[in-house]
């Protein structure tokens, strides 16, 4: 009997304990974020048709990329991968029956619509104008914005970051299965343990300056505005000493997700697992260093700029290896290009499109040109959405049938892979260059002259919008009436393939014990 | 200003492909954006080719040498962390430089100060000559600009100069830079501050200095900034206690710009604007050793414009720099 098969009822799904089903749960809440704050960017795009401020007052401009902001950032990106993918997953992969804290780990999902409950609520409610970043004193002493409600959302759905993390750490640390030695894990699991380190020590932080924040708001205490005797800046520093490391939240288990599709799809093992792991923990470590570089024009002290931005290009090495190591392990390889092997090269090649550029912005003198301006969207939007969005789709048509025990359409799988790829280029692309002939970002209206590229920008958001729908399309039927998945219809080496599709309630019938390195693939065996 | 709106009223779409470089510093950052573009092109060019070149080759079903695929390869490994790293530290280098030009302390560079406000930039002059939304500048003068704000931060960016600097409330940050080309240039915020953030926006245009020189003494008005800030000293009663012959006992300010200062709790600072602005609006936090913590705080009382003026006055006093 398959975990699917142990309740149909709502309440067997909301009370259930078992991580595959807290996995669903976070995928379909995600989901529903996803397009939400899709549909804010949707609205954006198309305000940005004309360089005039047309359709939506500038007000509700500002609103909706607030809250575009704050939904993609907190309610979709930082749980995507690990919530999902990760709690599905990890006990599996290391030959486990559960996460350490089956209780927890639905707890955790409870904060999360909590969180979101109150973020909604503000919408409702009529807004944010503050944009994500929540600048002080913009967001204590000038907005008249829901700002608290907003606040707290996201001070709540940290916690469910944390108890996530924290449930990942120790079932890392206590529960692989016999054999399962640290340098036998898949990178997955390394990635995910990487990135539960940074949400437990760097949410805290977060929470600990919206609460500041709020204080500051309602009770007037003097912290970051200067009137009272506060500082800015202070503000700056404390929220990005989260939200840097929160980039690598998003972006490493993504790199995870790439690294098992294109191993397997490569039919090789991954080139350079160690240096992989080094990397991973590398860039997990140095991405608490870098905050600053966000501040170089905000009147921090050069000589800190100086040492953020040197700081800044050492987290790039890591980057810049595993990238390496992925063309690598295409070499002498035996390629099939999978839907999931697409989204996978793409994400390759846009994260080494948005890494890349991320070295301009490291490089403190051209900063100073190019922050603050559509060139920092692009830059980001490579990384969060090209990189991180691109391996979480490669992730769910990788796992698909071994999460519902049923095949997509192939055909449609490349198309949605190829649509999205197109349509992010031509909408992320041209940002590019708006940013370095000096757009500044969260601009409602704009001089004429940089019509031509937004409005090439919108045409490729619409191209995007529809390859975000079509896999909701098959997907949506392959759930009904898709063809039933063997075990392992991808021939992959991980343990998660060496059970049933759907996997039992209990993962494994037999504790598995592992016996050798991962990835044990061989691109001359014979295929059936 | 017109001729824009004409174009647009027209639907005509003026597409511009680069901006000028009107600054010293432009060239520089210019040098460092291209050279970046072309290595790191370069580099992703190289890892493009190569992955469709694998894909084609080593593609499920072709017929090809597979044997002796290696794993890992460690000098190789090596050699693409250090090479990464040798280039980067490189080319932070270069940045670190052209950086510091930006922030360079030239006691011979005119002063302009510039105070963000939602949603307008209020622009002085030393002789006291004011604009709105507007810099007039003169070309190949060094220029520093002072920037403060009255309530959130912003941010003074000219796209043609590749400067900008925010402006944040509560401190006085600075930007250096010199003219290197006439006309007019866009001066944008672009630090989010509210509701017209977009419209926060100015005209900066460098002028020959003869012509500078003569815009600038046009309708001068009846005093500099620095006999504006001694109006502004009286008025606000500052003169009542710092006067020397007042029967107050408050420090004597003559000369006090660019002196060191004995503090009460032992701590010696440098009166500069910042430790000026501070101690006008929050007197009890740096008190002069020897002295009462009696003064008043001026908040609500002195604008960040008022605040500049005394400044003025107060340099205007003697310096303690050379």
């Amino acid at each position: 009997m398959s975990y699917l098969e142990e309740g149909f009822t709502l309440r067997s799904w909301l009370t259930t304990r078992d991580h595959k089903r807290i996995g669903i749960l976070y995928a379909v809440a995600i989901t529903v974020f996803f397009f939400l704050g899709g549909a804010a960017a949707a609205i954006i795009r198309l305000e940005l048709l004309t360089p005039q401020g047309d359709l939506v007052s500038a007000d509700t401009y500002n609103k909706l990329f607030t809250i575009h902001g704050v939904v993609m950032v907190w309610f979709f990106l930082i749980p995507s991968i690990p919530s999902t993918l990760g709690n599905f997953l990890l006990p599996m992969m290391i030959g486990a029956r559960e996460v350490a804290f089956p209780r927890l780990n639905i707890v955790s999902w409870y904060i999360y619509v909590l969180g979101a409950t109150f973020t909604v609520g503000a919408v409702i409610a009529g807004g944010v104008d503050t944009g994500w970043t929540f600048y002080t004193p913009l967001s204590t002493l000038f907005s008249n914005t829901h700002v608290v409600a907003a606040v707290m959302g996201v001070f709540i759905v940290g916690f469910s970051s944390i108890l996530t993390g924290l449930n990942f750490i120790v079932t890392v640390h206590r529960m692989r299965a016999p054999g399962m030695t640290w340098f036998r894990m898949p990178l997955f699991v390394w990635a995910n343990y990487a990135t539960s380190l940074i949400l437990v020590l760097a949410t805290p932080v977060l929470a600990m300056t919206l609460l500041l924040l709020a204080a500051e708001r309602l009770l007037h205490v003097g912290i970051f505005d200067p009137a009272l005797g506060g500082d800015p800046l202070l503000f700056q520093h404390l929220f990005w000493f989260y939200s840097h490391p929160a980039v690598y939240i998003m972006v490493l288990p993504a790199m995870g997700v790439v690294s098992e599709i294109i191993t397997c799809f490569a039919r090789k093992r991954i080139f350079g697992y160690k240096f992989m792991c080094y990397a991973i923990l590398g860039i997990a470590g140095f991405g608490f260093l870098v905050w600053g570089h966000h501040m170089f024009v905000s009147g921090q002290s050069a000589y800190a700029g100086m040492v953020f931005s040197m700081l800044s290009f050492m987290v790039a090495v890591p980057s810049a290896i595993k990238v390496f190591n992925w063309t690598a392990t295409l070499y002498k390889g035996s390629i099939e290009l999978t839907a999931p092997m697409l989204y996978a090269l793409g994400f390759v090649g846009l994260f080494t499109i948005g890494g890349m550029t991320g070295l301009y912005l490291a490089a403190i003198a051209l900063d100073v040109h190019l922050t603050d301006t559509y060139f920092v969207i692009a830059h980001f939007h490579y990384i969060m959405v090209g990189g991180s969005v691109m391996a979480y789709l490669g992730g769910i048509h990788f796992w698909w049938p071994k999460i519902t025990g049923r095949l997509y359409s192939e055909a449609w799988g490349r198309v949605a892979a190829i649509t999205i790829f197109a349509g992010f280029n031509l909408t992320f692309f041209p940002q590019y260059l708006l940013g370095f002939l000096g757009m500044p970002r969260r601009y409602h209206s704009y001089p004429p002259e940089f019509q031509l590229l937004n409005v090439l920008s919108s045409a490729g958001a619409a191209v995007l919008a529809v390859g975000y729908l079509l896999p909701l399309v098959y997907l949506g039927w392959s759930l009904f009436l898709g063809k039933r998945a063997p075990p392992n219809p991808w021939q992959a080496r991980g343990l998660e393939w060496k059970t049933a599709s759907p996997p039992p309630k209990e993962n494994f019938h037999e504790t598995p014990e592992v016996d050798a390195v991962p990835y044990a693939y061989d691109p001359e065996e014979k295929l059936a | 200003m017109a001729r824009r709106a004409t174009a647009q009223g027209r639907g005509r779409c003026a597409v511009r492909w680069s901006i000028p470089q009107a600054s010293d510093l432009a060239g520089r950052v210019d040098a460092l954006f291209f050279t970046l573009l072309a290595v790191t092109g370069l580099v992703a060019l190289a890892i493009f080719v190569l992955i469709v070149i694998f894909c084609i080759r080593y593609r499920r079903g072709a017929r090809v040498d597979r044997s002796g695929a290696p794993a890992n390869n460690f000098p190789l490994e090596l050699g693409w962390t250090l090479t990464p790293l040798a280039i980067f530290l490189a080319i932070f280098g270069w940045a670190a430089h052209v950086y510091g030009g930006f922030y360079r302390d030239d006691p011979s560079a005119m002063p302009v100060w510039v105070v963000g406000k939602q949603w307008m930039w209020k622009v002085e002059h030393a002789n006291g000559r004011r604009e709105i939304d507007e810099v007039h500048l003169p070309l190949g003068r060094p220029v520093r600009v002072v920037l403060a704000s009255e309530d959130v931060i912003h941010s003074f960016y000219v796209p043609a100069f590749r400067v900008k600097q925010d402006a944040v409330p509560g401190r006085y940050t600075m930007l250096a830079f010199t003219p290197t080309r006439e006309g007019t240039f866009d001066l944008r915020c672009s630090e989010y501050c509210g509701t017209d953030h977009a419209r926060m926006a100015g005209k900066v245009t460098v002028m020959a200095p003869a012509a500078f020189d003569a815009w600038l003494a046009q309708g001068t008005p009846a005093a500099s900034m620095a006999a504006r800030g001694f109006a502004t000293f009286r008025r606000l009663g500052c003169s009542g206690c710092h006067d020397p012959r007042s029967s107050v006992h408050a420090p004597d300010l003559n000369g006090i710009y660019g002196r060191v200062v004995h503090l009460q709790d032992g701590r010696s600072v440098v009166a500069d604007e910042a430790y000026i602005r501070d101690s006008i609006l929050l007197p009890k936090r740096d008190v002069v050793a020897g002295f009462e913590p009696v003064m008043p705080s001026f908040q609500g009382e002195a604008s960040e414009g008022d605040i500049l003026e005394i400044i003025a006055y107060l340099k205007s006093l003697g310096t303690a720099r050379p």
